[in-house]
């Protein structure tokens, strides 16, 4: 044990061998690859950069405030059409209606899925399920929408003619069907950050303790907020250019009509509009001939969208939890 | 053991002393000494221990095994009060299987199956509820982990119960600063205890994590290699934390660093291939091992 330490060689590590100048560092598929790579990545760059000089320009050039503040009317001289508040509200609503209902099935599916996964065949259904609502078109869910509101029993969600057909066509319905447009994006992102916490993490607070709802409600979804957030805003920005379900279960009105007298809740029950069945109703290609209005209300709502990932972009890096690896 | 043919091990110039470096600074309480090959003041040791010790856990004849694979093979243990147990050994001997049983937490495991008995205060932990068993027996982990919540919440969160009754903030306030001053993190942190906790030093959130198991009162803390991911002078506060916590609360950590077992420990378990192979006074363990494992290992011949 206590012999005196015996001398270990120290020998100088042997140099690498010196590198030759004329040798090519990159293959040629290589260097073409790299150079496709940058040609893809500063491509995409002036595309997103087109399209938003492109609408600011045209945008700029129309939009003023009281086509925000002003309802829009029917008529075939274009100074007496009005503004497109309507369709600003329209898209107001939807969007939060839409995210409100994802949100909650979302996280639960999500947290599901992460935390508890068994059994395994059912959790692999609920995972093709999710994909499967993914990857419909638009179109498809709001017709599979319109058949399953104009049901009987989903009277109290629209409005109800003489006779008692049920118009199935309202912020209601339409918001119900777009929650399914933003509850795979939120189930994806929120899966993936419940993935991201170390297992220690949770290990931890079932070492106080804690049972697994507990340490879901307590850590684990404050712990995910910040991919919740992300989920959330990528589905509100799906939801606010969607087109399909605002023309077939929303009615397009060109202003809200409520149905009942209460307040807030017949504009619910009611049809209205959205941004994007503004624009497509009045763009050339469209049924009207107001170039100008489609190209304003276009910019009001890329703005719209852009704020609103911006506004929750700052809310997840600022909450955003993150652990030692 | 010795009837064994060990596994081949790698030999490391086996009569050579392990370099020593004498602690330097304020933190230098008498206990601790230089490292194993050092003459210990032994009485400098006995003089830091409490003199009635009581046993506090017992593990008899404990395996445990996942999917049928032996991880630790018939263990028979005992955690006092007032002291701190270490269980050494090279990585896959068992020893963190070993701690994570104590307070169940292997039960978590999928395929993982015990057997034998694990005793708190003659209570069989099986018999008891998990969550009042887990909440006698304080872990913390080898990577910081604070909650993603305040540092207030951290140290709250074990003595904030189910139901629908929350304490609030104002009843809370003077357990969490008294945790937090028994962790010896209070001054760092007095002013800022709404900040999150994952913002603070590695180092810092350790201490919390400890001050975190502490403030349910637990009578054992499970100490999982608390400071492999820490700097050297965060350690060296941990390990001063350990010390200090000793008269209060029975102390077992799993380390890999056979030197901090010697600054920290009262008794060692120095553990091989799931089997107990040596436990004793840390002192006997590194200076006079009995078992031809334990010498190798202690004197850095393979590990």
């Amino acid at each position: 044990m206590s012999t005196p330490a015996t001398q270990v060689p120290v020998e100088p590590l042997p140099l690498p061998a010196e590198r030759r100048d004329d040798a090519p560092a990159w293959g040629i598929f290589d260097r073409i690859g790299v150079v496709l790579a940058w040609v893809a990545g500063i491509t995409l760059c002036l595309i997103a950069a087109a399209i938003v000089i492109y609408m600011l320009f045209r945008g700029l050039q129309y939009v003023n405030l009281h086509l925000i503040v002003t309802h829009p009317e029917v008529g075939l001289d274009q100074s007496k059409t009005g503004g497109f508040l309507d369709p600003i509200i329209g898209t107001v609503i939807l969007t939060v209606l839409g995210t409100a209902i994802a949100l909650p099935i979302g996280v639960a599916i999500a947290v599901w899925l992460s935390e508890y996964g068994r059994p395994r065949g059912l959790a692999r259904a609920v995972e093709s399920g999710v994909e499967i609502v993914a990857g419909t078109p638009s179109i498809v869910l709001a017709i599979f929408g319109l058949l399953l509101f104009s049901q009987g029993i989903f009277g109290f969600l629209s409005f109800t003619a003489e006779g008692n057909a049920v118009f199935g066509r309202s912020f209601f319905t339409a918001g119900a069907m777009m929650s399914l447009i933003a509850l795979p994006l939120v189930v994806g992102s929120t899966r993936e950050a419940l993935h991201a916490i170390p297992d220690h993490v949770r290990e931890a607070s079932y070492a106080l303790g804690k049972d697994r709802a507990s340490t879901i409600r307590r850590v684990l979804i404050p712990g995910s907020r910040s991919g919740i957030a992300t989920g959330a805003s990528l589905g509100m920005g799906r939801i606010a250019g969607d087109t399909a379900i605002v023309v077939i279960l929303l009615g397009a009105t060109l202003t809200l009509q409520g149905v009942g007298g209460v307040p807030g809740l017949s504009t619910l029950k009611g049809t209205g509009s959205t941004l994007t069945t503004y624009v497509y109703n009045n763009s050339p290609s469209g049924e009207g001939g107001a170039p100008e209005k489609a190209y304003a209300a276009a910019f009001v709502l890329l703005m719209i969208v852009i704020l609103l990932n911006f506004a929750v972009d700052l809310i997840a890096r600022r909450r955003k939890a993150q652990w030692r690896a | 053991m010795e009837g064994m043919t060990p596994p081949p091990v790698r030999r490391i110039v086996v009569d050579q002393a392990p370099t020593t470096v004498l602690p330097q600074g304020p933190a230098l309480d008498g206990r601790r000494t230089n490292g194993p090959a050092g003459a210990p003041s032994a009485l400098a040791r006995q003089a830091g221990r409490p003199r009635h010790v009581a046993e506090r856990m017992r593990i008899e004849e404990l395996s445990v095994a996942y999917s049928g694979k032996l991880a630790v093979n018939r263990v028979s243990l005992s955690v006092r009060q007032g002291e701190v147990l270490a269980l050494i050994g090279p990585s896959g001997c068992g020893k963190t299987t070993l701690l994570r049983s104590l307070n169940r937490l292997v039960d978590l495991t999928p395929n993982a199956t015990r057997s034998g008995y694990i005793m708190l205060d003659g209570v069989d932990v099986d018999q008891l509820d998990v969550t009042n068993l887990r909440r006698q027996v304080g872990m913390v982990f080898q990577q910081p982990n604070p909650f993603p919540m305040s540092i207030f919440d951290n140290v709250a969160y074990g003595l904030r119960e189910r139901g629908s009754r929350r304490p609030s903030r104002r009843s809370l306030a003077p357990s969490v600063a008294e945790t937090l001053q028994r962790a010896g993190l209070y001054d760092e942190v007095k002013d800022e205890l709404s900040r999150p906790a994952l913002g603070l030093s590695g180092g810092q959130q350790q201490r919390l994590c400890i001050a975190r198991s502490l403030a349910v009162r637990p009578e054992v803390l499970l100490l999982d290699e608390p400071c492999s991911a820490l700097d050297p002078l965060s350690t060296q506060a941990i390990e001063d934390l350990i010390v200090q916590l000793r008269s209060e609360v029975a102390i077992v950590i799993v380390t890999h660093n056979l030197q901090q077992a010697y600054r920290v420990a009262d008794r060692v378990a120095f553990m091989y291939l799931g089997d107990l192979v040596e436990y004793g006074e840390a002192d006997q363990v590194f200076g006079a091992p009995q078992a031809q494992r334990t010498r190798q290992y202690v004197s850095g011949a393979f590990g």
